[in-house]
C-alpha cells in the first residue's frame, strides 16, 4: 500500500511541475500588455512604462518564472495587477463560494443519483426505471445554463422565493448564504445527477448478474443482504471516477453557472482575469485549480485502492 | 364539509398572510437605501490610478471630489472650488476652496492637498492615464488655507473643464496610496466595503461639507451577464441599472410599470477608423467612398436596437456648438462606386478589426456587408481589448479599419494628436486647436469648435457612425438619476426614492 501511495504521490508532483511550466509559458505568449490596457486611450508613454515597471512586467520570464513559482510555494501568490490586492486574498474570497457551491452541487446530486441509480437497478424495467432513465436522459441533454435561466424565471421572477443571483457573503449568516448558493447547487447538480445515476445503474445491474451474487443469494442471503454487503461495493469504482472527474469540473467547470447567478466565485475571477490581461490572477487560479484537479484524482485513485484490493498489489 | 377542510384552510390563509407580509412590508418602510447595477467590475477604486469607466463610475462626485464638476447636462460646475478667477491672459487661475472641507479619514482637505494632488498626477512615476489634463500646469501654489494659485504655462481654454475630470480629483497625502482598495475622499458618501467580484458598498457621508445625500446607503453590484442583469432588474434584486446591457428587452421593460427606462446621450463618437497611414486609404477619394458606403441609420437598427443618433463629425449632437454634418458623408451607394473608379480601385480587400462591445461587433456585420454592396471586401478579425490596445491602438497599428466609440467628452483634439492611431496628420487641424486653447472668448471659441468639425469632416479621417446612446432601466420610484452621461459617472448625490 505504501509503495502505492508514494508512487500516485511522485506522479502527483511532476504533473504539477510540468502543468506550471506549461500554464506559464501559454500565459506568455497571450497578447496585450497589462499596463496599457489599464491606462486606456489617452494614456502617455511614459505613464505606461512607469505602470510596468512598478508592475515588475519587464524582468526576464526565468526570473519571473522562478519568482511566482517560490511564491507559490511560500503563500505568496502576488499583487493583482488592476485589483491591486494580494492575489491569495482574492483567491481565498472565492473560493468560499465555489467550494461551498461544489460541494452542496456534489451532495444534492450524489444523493439524488444514489437514490435513483438504486432504484432503477432494483426495479429494472419497471415504471420507476423507465422513468428516471427518461428524466436523466433529459437532465443529460439540457445545457445546464438553459436549465439555470429556467430555475431564475420560475424562482427568482414569478414565485420570488430566491435573489436572481449574486451572494451575499457568509458575514449575512449561513442560511441566506446557503439560499444564495441553492439555485446554482441545482442547476449544477442535474447534468451531474443525471450522468451519475445512469452509471450507477449499469454499474450495479453488472454486478447484480455477477456469478458471486447469485452464489450469496444460494446461500440463503436476502435481496437487500445481498446488495449492500456485496453489489454495491463492487458497483462502487466507476460510480467514484465519475464522482471525481465531476468535483473537478464543478469547483473549475462552473463559470457558467456563476455568470448567470452573477457569483463570485473562482470561473468568474479567471474569466475577469483574462479579459483584463490580470495575468498574474489567471496563472494563479489556473495553477491551483490544477493541483485541486490533480489531487482529487490522487484521492480518487487512493480510493480505488480502498476499494478494490488488487489494485494496490498491482502496483 | 370533510375534516381536513379547516386546518388547510388555515394554512392556506397563514401562507397567503406570509406572501402578502413578505411582499408588501419594504414598501412600507421609507426607503433610504439603494443597489445600483453595473456591467463591468472597477479593477480598483483609485480615479487617478486606471482608465477604466467603472473606476468613475463609482466614485465619481459620491466619494471623490475635484476643484471642479461635471452636472449631468455637462456644464461645469464649483466643487471644492467655490469660485475662481482668472488673469487677463489666462495663465493664472485662483481657486477659492470651500472652508470646513474634511476628508473621509478626518484630515482636514486644504489648499496643500490640492497642491499634493497634482504634483503626484504629473509626477515622473504617475500612473495617472489622464496626464495630459494637466499638461499645461506650470505651478501649483497654497497662497493659504483655502486659496490655490495655479499658473499655467500657455492658455488653455479647457482648463476648468479639464480639472472636472475623475483624474483631477483632489487625494490626501496621507491615504493616497491606499485610495485603490480603500478611497478616501471628501464627497457626500463613505467607502463602507468592496466584496470583490461581487459589490462596492458606500454610506452617507455624516460629516458631508455641502448638501447631504438623501440616500443612506447604496451598494453597487456588478453583473455582467446581459440576461443576469434583465433577471436581478425583473427579481428587483437591483433598483437601477444606469448602463443596461441588455437592450433587447428595454421595451418589456418599458412596458412594466415597475421600471422606467431611461434613455440619455453619452459622449462615445462611435467611429469606423481608417488607417490613414496605408494604402490605399491614405487617398482622401477612398475613405469618403467608404463613407458614403455607409448607411448609419441600418447600423443603429441592427446593432444597437434604434438606439443612438447619427453624427458626421466628431462631436456630441447635444453640445451647443455641434455641426450637424451627416448629409456630407450621406449614405450613397452609387456615389462611393464612382468615387471608388477614380480612385481607380478595383478588387479592394481591407482589415477591419473588431474589439468586444456589441457596437463594434455586430456593427462591424453590418457595415461589412454595406461595403460588399460597392465591392469593397473585409477581412473580419475579433479581437480582445488587450489585443486591440497593443495591435491596432498602439504598438503594431496592424489594421485597415476598426471600429471603437470614444468615450472620453471632448476630445476632438485627438484628430491633432502626434502618432495617434488614426495617422491623420493635418497642420491646419493643429492650429485649429492650437487658437482653441488660446481663446478664451465663448463665440471665438465656438467657431474655432465648428472649424475643427468641419476641417475632419472634409478630410474624411474616419467614417463617423453615431453618438452611442445611454439606456438605462431605474425603479420608477426613484428619482434623480442621471440621464445623458456627461463622463462615466452614477452621481448619486441628488438622488432619493419618491413617496
Amino acid at each position: 500500500m505504501l509503495t502505492f501511495v508514494a508512487g500516485r504521490f511522485v506522479s502527483l508532483c511532476l504533473s504539477l511541475i510540468v502543468a506550471s511550466i506549461v500554464i506559464f509559458i501559454v500565459i506568455e505568449v497571450v497578447p496585450g500588455d497589462p499596463a496599457a490596457l489599464m491606462l486606456g486611450l489617452n494614456a502617455q508613454p511614459d505613464t505606461i512604462a512607469a505602470l510596468r515597471d512598478q508592475l515588475g512586467l519587464d524582468a526576464p520570464p526565468f526570473i519571473r518564472y522562478f519568482s511566482w513559482i517560490f511564491g507559490l510555494l511560500s503563500g505568496d501568490f502576488g499583487i493583482s495587477y488592476t485589483y491591486r490586492v494580494p492575489v491569495s486574498d482574492l483567491i481565498g474570497d472565492r473560493l468560499w463560494v465555489s467550494v461551498p457551491l461544489a460541494i452542496y452541487a456534489l451532495l444534492l446530486s450524489t444523493i439524488v443519483a444514489f437514490a435513483a441509480g438504486l432504484l432503477a437497478a432494483i426495479r429494472r424495467n419497471s415504471g420507476a426505471d423507465l422513468s428516471i432513465m427518461g428524466v436523466t436522459q433529459l437532465g443529460v441533454a439540457v445545457p445546464n445554463f438553459w436549465f439555470a435561466m429556467l430555475l431564475v424565471l420560475v424562482f427568482a421572477i414569478w414565485l420570488r422565493w430566491f435573489s436572481a443571483g449574486g451572494f451575499p457573503g457568509w458575514d449575512a449568516g449561513f442560511w441566506p448564504a446557503i439560499k444564495a448558493l441553492t439555485l446554482p447547487a441545482i442547476a449544477l447538480a442535474l447534468p451531474q445527477a443525471s450522468i451519475l445515476a445512469r452509471v450507477m445503474r449499469s454499474s450495479l445491474i453488472d454486478t447484480l448478474d455477477e456469478d458471486y451474487i447469485r452464489t450469496a443469494r444460494a446461500k440463503g442471503l436476502t435481496r437487500a443482504q445481498v446488495l449492500w454487503r456485496h453489489a454495491l461495493r463492487n458497483a462502487l469504482i466507476p460510480v467514484l471516477t465519475i464522482l471525481g472527474l465531476q468535483f473537478s469540473f464543478l469547483l473549475a467547470g462552473a463559470i457558467v453557472i456563476e455568470n448567470v447567478f452573477f457569483l463570485p466565485g473562482l470561473g468568474r475571477l479567471v474569466f475577469q482575469g483574462i479579459t483584463q490581461r490580470d495575468l498574474i490572477v489567471v496563472k494563479s487560479v489556473v495553477m491551483i485549480l490544477v493541483f485541486a484537479v490533480i489531487l482529487v484524482t490522487f484521492l480518487v485513485d487512493l480510493a480505488y485502492g480502498a476499494a478494490d484490493p488488487r489494485l494496490r498489489k498491482n502496483r | 364539509m370533510n375534516m381536513y377542510a379547516k386546518p388547510l384552510a388555515l394554512v392556506g390563509a397563514l401562507a397567503t398572510a406570509m406572501v402578502l407580509a413578505g411582499a408588501t412590508l419594504p414598501a412600507f418602510a421609507a426607503k433610504t437605501n439603494l443597489t445600483v447595477g453595473m456591467v463591468l467590475e472597477p479593477p480598483n477604486l483609485d480615479p487617478t490610478g486606471g482608465a477604466a469607466a467603472a473606476i468613475d463610475e463609482v466614485v465619481y462626485a459620491n466619494v471623490f471630489e475635484g476643484l471642479t464638476r461635471f452636472g449631468s447636462d455637462g456644464a461645469i460646475l464649483p466643487a471644492l472650488a467655490w469660485s475662481w478667477d482668472i488673469s487677463e491672459d489666462g495663465l493664472v487661475y485662483t481657486f477659492n476652496l470651500a472652508p470646513g472641507v474634511k476628508f473621509h479619514d478626518g484630515t482636514d482637505m486644504t489648499a496643500d492637498d490640492v497642491v499634493f494632488s497634482f504634483e503626484r498626477a504629473v509626477a515622473e512615476d504617475s500612473t495617472n492615464a489622464q496626464k495630459a489634463l494637466f499638461a499645461d500646469i506650470a505651478t501649483v501654489e497654497a497662497v493659504n488655507d483655502t486659496t490655490v494659485r495655479i499658473t499655467l504655462s500657455k492658455p488653455n481654454g479647457n482648463f476648468l473643464f479639464n480639472m472636472a475630470w475623475g483624474d483631477a480629483v483632489i487625494v490626501a497625502p496621507e491615504s493616497a496610496a491606499d485610495n485603490a482598495t480603500n478611497p478616501i475622499g471628501t464627497g457626500p458618501f463613505v467607502f463602507v466595503n468592496w466584496a470583490q467580484g461581487d459589490n462596492v458598498a458606500l454610506a452617507r457621508n455624516p460629516d458631508y461639507w455641502g448638501e447631504p445625500a438623501k440616500l443612506e446607503n447604496v451598494v453597487f453590484k456588478f453583473i455582467s451577464d446581459p440576461t443576469a442583469a434583465f433577471s436581478a432588474m425583473m427579481a428587483e434584486d437591483v433598483d437601477a441599472f444606469p448602463n443596461f446591457p441588455a437592450p433587447e428587452t428595454l421595451p418589456q421593460l418599458d412596458a412594466d410599470p415597475r421600471f422606467n427606462v431611461i434613455v440619455g446621450t453619452t459622449e462615445g463618437e462611435t467611429i469606423l477608423t481608417m488607417n490613414n497611414r496605408r494604402e490605399p486609404l491614405n487617398n482622401i477619394k477612398v475613405r469618403q467612398a467608404i463613407a458614403h458606403a455607409i448607411n448609419r441609420q441600418a447600423i443603429i437598427d441592427g446593432a444597437m436596437f434604434g438606439f443612438g443618433e447619427p453624427i458626421g463629425t466628431h462631436f456630441n449632437p447635444t453640445n451647443i456648438d455641434y455641426v450637424d454634418l451627416t448629409a456630407q458623408s450621406n449614405y450613397d451607394p452609387e456615389k462611393s462606386k464612382a468615387l471608388l473608379a477614380e480612385a481607380g480601385i478595383t478588387d479592394l480587400t481591407l482589415s477591419l478589426k473588431l474589439p468586444p462591445p456589441t457596437y463594434a461587433r455586430r456593427g462591424g456585420e453590418i457595415i461589412a456587408a454595406q461595403l460588399r454592396a460597392v465591392g469593397i471586401n473585409t477581412e473580419i478579425t475579433n479581437v480582445e481589448w488587450s489585443d486591440w490596445v497593443n495591435s491596432v491602438f498602439l504598438n503594431d497599428r496592424d489594421f485597415d479599419l476598426t471600429i471603437v466609440s470614444h468615450t472620453e467628452p471632448f476630445d476632438i483634439g485627438i484628430y491633432g494628436r502626434d502618432d495617434y492611431y488614426f495617422g491623420y496628420d493635418n497642420a491646419e487641424f493643429k492650429q485649429i486647436m492650437a487658437d482653441l486653447n488660446n481663446a478664451t472668448d465663448p463665440a471665438e471659441r465656438s467657431k474655432l469648435l465648428g472649424d475643427a468639425q468641419r476641417r475632419i469632416a472634409d478630410d474624411y479621417v474616419v467614417a463617423f457612425l453615431f453618438q452611442l446612446a445611454k439606456t438605462g432601466v431605474a425603479n420608477s420610484k426613484l428619482v434623480g438619476l442621471w440621464e445623458n452621461s456627461p463622463t462615466q459617472a452614477n452621481d448619486l448625490t441628488g438622488v432619493y426614492w419618491q413617496e
